[in-house]
């Protein structure tokens, strides 16, 4: 049996790369990747306190974080192409019209 | 049951005045102003004359209705009649009927006709609650709006600087006064619990005499005379009075010499009970007359403004009346001040009349040999000046003569304050008839030229010679005159049936009989020989000016020359308001602007508003660089904000 703290280490690694992914890449997709991957490095930390602590709870949420994040794809990618429409460009650097 | 007397009518119809002039006065003729004004006094000296024959032995109290009613503090709107409020009615109201008269000649060119009518009634409803009312303070309330409007009516010609300054002046000295007034008034109610003039008297009466330390009410009594100085222009804060002279003759001659300035020493007379309980402020009292008497005279003598030596006589005689309350004369103090209502009032207007004469001139160097220009005037100003210096039959001998001779009798008096009495009525008769020679005397020293010659514009009515004032103006002075001559004659007892003055007012002053006195032993051998010595130094104080200013001018020029530092030091009133302005007036203007508004309003109350502004604008410049508007830099904040929680949740 793999212990709990494997997968959190698993986990925390995985949060962490999408977290450096979010701050240090400048294209919108990799970003946007990268808050896909902090999504389910939480997701996975959910499964495993719910396998170690056998409750469903944890199950159900990570279903609605699933639903969340499919609809947060389908909203963010539309809102990318339309970005790139504009824009010609895929730079979040760019994307700075609110600064002072 | 006694007649209802309907007291308030008295004050209340000058106010009726002054609301109709100061509301619909501007656009009514001068002719209408005046009668109204002059209408409206006239009704109520003759209320005052009825209310005067109907007063009883025992004092008439009229109380109205509630003004002030918190548990035990109650003050009621009520009025006082005895004998002592009823002369200063009697006074107030004629001599007030008599210069209202005068002034509606007089101000015919002067502008603000209505203006100036609609204070002076204002202030005589003033001065009648002043005298009439029932307790302290219903007359701190007639104390307070006769020093509004003496403010009003010295800044009347409100264009020009000095006169509005010395208004501001005025009025700043005499709060001064007011302020140890209130206190002596807050004192009064805590020793008495009552403000009523016939509690407080009676309550008074049965306190033992203080006779060493402060008891209360030798505190209580040395503060209403701080009120009364500033009031009465004393030693220290008369200062005022003689800047007082900026404002219209008229006003100085009722306000400023026969009515208000009397208003300290009436304070003193009606709270007479409370002061022979305390001797050491009585002490007070007749050293502060004494003082102010003697010190007023020696600047009159010096003094080239006709107005100007008529303000430090005024000083002085009112110190004489203090004095004579000091040394417990108080009915010699109130006859005093009612012979010093007619003549002080007849010299002003008087002068007034010289200076329409003149065209507004002052200075009695550039006056003389008016005599054969301004008859009238001439001659009821000599009367003026023959009864202030307490000749007989002169009103003012037989007030001065019964002030002296108390003061040298008096249980409370003394040798000294005799002397100091006597030496000021010479230096008064001869002052005073130094400005009638200078004045109406010797060879005219005045110029047919720039003066009249605007006056002749305005006038319209020919001569660049002096002429006679109309017949309104000159008809007061005449009255004035004989009031003057014949307003003594009340002291003698065989014309009025055995009662003279002093038993006349004795009601109001019974209380302040102390118990177990003597009646003051009369010798009369004393008395007549201290008379003889007043009258000698009064008749000598006259010849020295006779010879001084008429027959040998050369011995005045000489003799200034001879006490040039003395001379120096008259002429320029001591420099008192030099050293009242660098002793008090820099250091608080200096300590004002310095510290006050530069240091604690500038520095310390602005800065510290406008550093907090500064600080905080100053913050967010610094924060507002978070706000990049690069996304990737919002997250780096969100996971920096994340990070310190998270630390912060593991560490605690």
């Amino acid at each position: 049996m793999v212990p709990l703290s494997y997968y959190l280490i698993l986990s925390a690694i995985l949060f962490g790369l999408g977290v450096a992914g979010f701050l240090f890449k400048r294209n919108i997709i990799t970003m946007f990747m990268s808050v896909e991957l902090m999504l389910n490095a939480v997701n996975l930390t959910f499964v495993a306190f719910s396998y170690h602590l056998r409750q469903l709870d944890g199950q159900i949420f990570v279903f609605f974080v699933m639903v969340i994040a499919a609809a947060e794809a389908a909203v963010g990618l539309a809102i990318i192409i339309a970005v790139f429409r504009n824009r010609e460009s895929l730079n979040a650097d760019r994307m700075d019209l609110m600064k002072l | 049951m006694e007649p209802n007397l309907q007291l308030w009518l008295i004050p209340l119809l000058p106010l009726a005045g002054a609301a109709w002039n100061g509301i619909w006065g501007k656009r009514r003729s001068e002719r209408a102003v005046a009668a109204v004004a002059v209408g409206v006094v006239a009704l109520s000296f003759l209320w005052s004359v009825r209310a005067f024959f109907a007063l009883s032995e025992a004092p008439h109290v009229e109380t109205y209705s509630h003004w002030i009613s918190a548990a035990s503090f109650q003050v009621p709107f009520s009025f006082y009649l005895d004998p002592l409020s009823a002369v200063m009615a009697l006074i107030v109201t004629g001599v007030g009927l008599l210069i209202h008269i005068y002034a509606a000649g007089y101000m015919q060119t002067e502008g603000g006709y209505y203006r100036f009518f609609c204070y002076m009634n204002l202030f005589l409803f003033f001065m009648l609650t002043l005298v009439l009312a029932g307790n302290y303070l219903l007359l701190f309330v007639g104390w307070e709006g006769v020093g509004l409007c003496s403010y009003l009516l010295i800044g009347f010609y409100f264009r020009r600087d000095d006169a509005a300054d010395a208004g501001k002046k005025a009025f700043i000295v005499t709060r001064l006064g007011d302020l140890g007034f209130l206190i002596g008034l807050l004192l009064l109610y805590w020793t008495f619990h009552s403000l009523d003039f016939g509690r407080v008297m009676s309550a008074a009466a049965e306190f033992p005499v203080e006779s060493e330390s402060f008891g209360p009410l030798t505190i209580i009594c040395l503060l209403l005379l701080v009120g009364a100085a500033g009031k009465s222009a004393q030693v220290p804060l008369y200062v005022w009075l003689p800047d007082a002279m900026l404002g219209p003759t008229p006003v100085s001659a009722l306000i400023h010499a026969a009515t208000m300035v009397t208003a300290g020493v009436y304070i003193i007379a009606r709270s007479a009970p409370l002061y022979v309980h305390a001797p050491d402020a009585m002490l007070a009292v007749a050293v502060v007359g004494g003082v102010t008497a003697f010190y007023a005279a020696t600047i009159g003598l010096a003094q080239n403004d006709i107005k100007r030596v008529l303000a430090y006589s005024t000083i002085s005689q009112i110190g004489y009346m203090v004095m004579a309350c000091g040394v417990a004369a108080f009915s010699a103090a109130v006859f005093h001040l009612m012979t010093h209502a007619f003549f002080k009032a007849l010299l002003f207007l008087g002068a007034g009349s010289v200076m329409h004469a003149l065209g507004g001139e002052l200075d009695i160097r550039k006056m003389g040999g008016l005599r054969r220009y301004v008859p009238r005037t001439y001659w009821t100003f000599l009367i003026a000046c023959l009864a202030i210096a307490a000749l007989p039959p002169f009103s003012g001998f037989f007030s001065k003569d019964q002030i002296l001779w108390q003061a040298y009798s008096s249980p409370f008096g003394g040798f000294a304050f005799w002397l100091v009495g006597v030496v000021t009525a010479g230096l008064t008769s001869f002052y005073m008839f130094r400005l009638l020679f200078l004045t109406f005397h010797g060879k005219p020293r005045w110029e047919t030229g720039s003066p009249n010659t605007q006056h002749v514009a305005e006038h319209g009515h020919a001569g660049p010679v002096p002429h006679e004032s109309p017949p309104l103006m000159t008809w007061p002075l005449i009255v004035l005159a004989i009031l003057s001559l014949v307003g003594g004659w009340v002291a003698l007892p065989f014309l009025w049936g055995g009662k003279d003055w002093s038993q006349f007012l004795e009601p109001a002053f019974r209380l302040a009989a102390l118990p177990g006195e003597a009646a003051a032993h009369h010798e009369a051998s004393t008395e007549l020989v201290l008379m003889a010595i007043s009258l000698l130094v009064s008749v000598t104080g006259i010849v020295l000016a006779y010879l001084f200013y008429l027959r040998r001018p050369e011995w005045a020029a000489s003799a200034s020359m001879r006490l040039r530092l003395l001379h120096t030091l008259l002429v320029n009133k001591y420099y008192v308001d030099e050293i009242y302005r660098a002793l008090i007036v820099r250091p608080l203007v200096v300590g004002s602007s310095e510290f006050l508004w530069k240091g604690v309003d500038m520095f310390a109350i602005d800065g510290a508003v406008h550093q907090a502004a500064r600080k905080t604008r100053g913050f967010g410049n610094t924060l507002r660089k978070m706000q990049s508007g690069n996304i990737r830099s919002y997250a780096a904040w969100v996971v920096l904000g994340a990070i310190l929680l998270i630390g912060f949740l593991v560490v605690a």
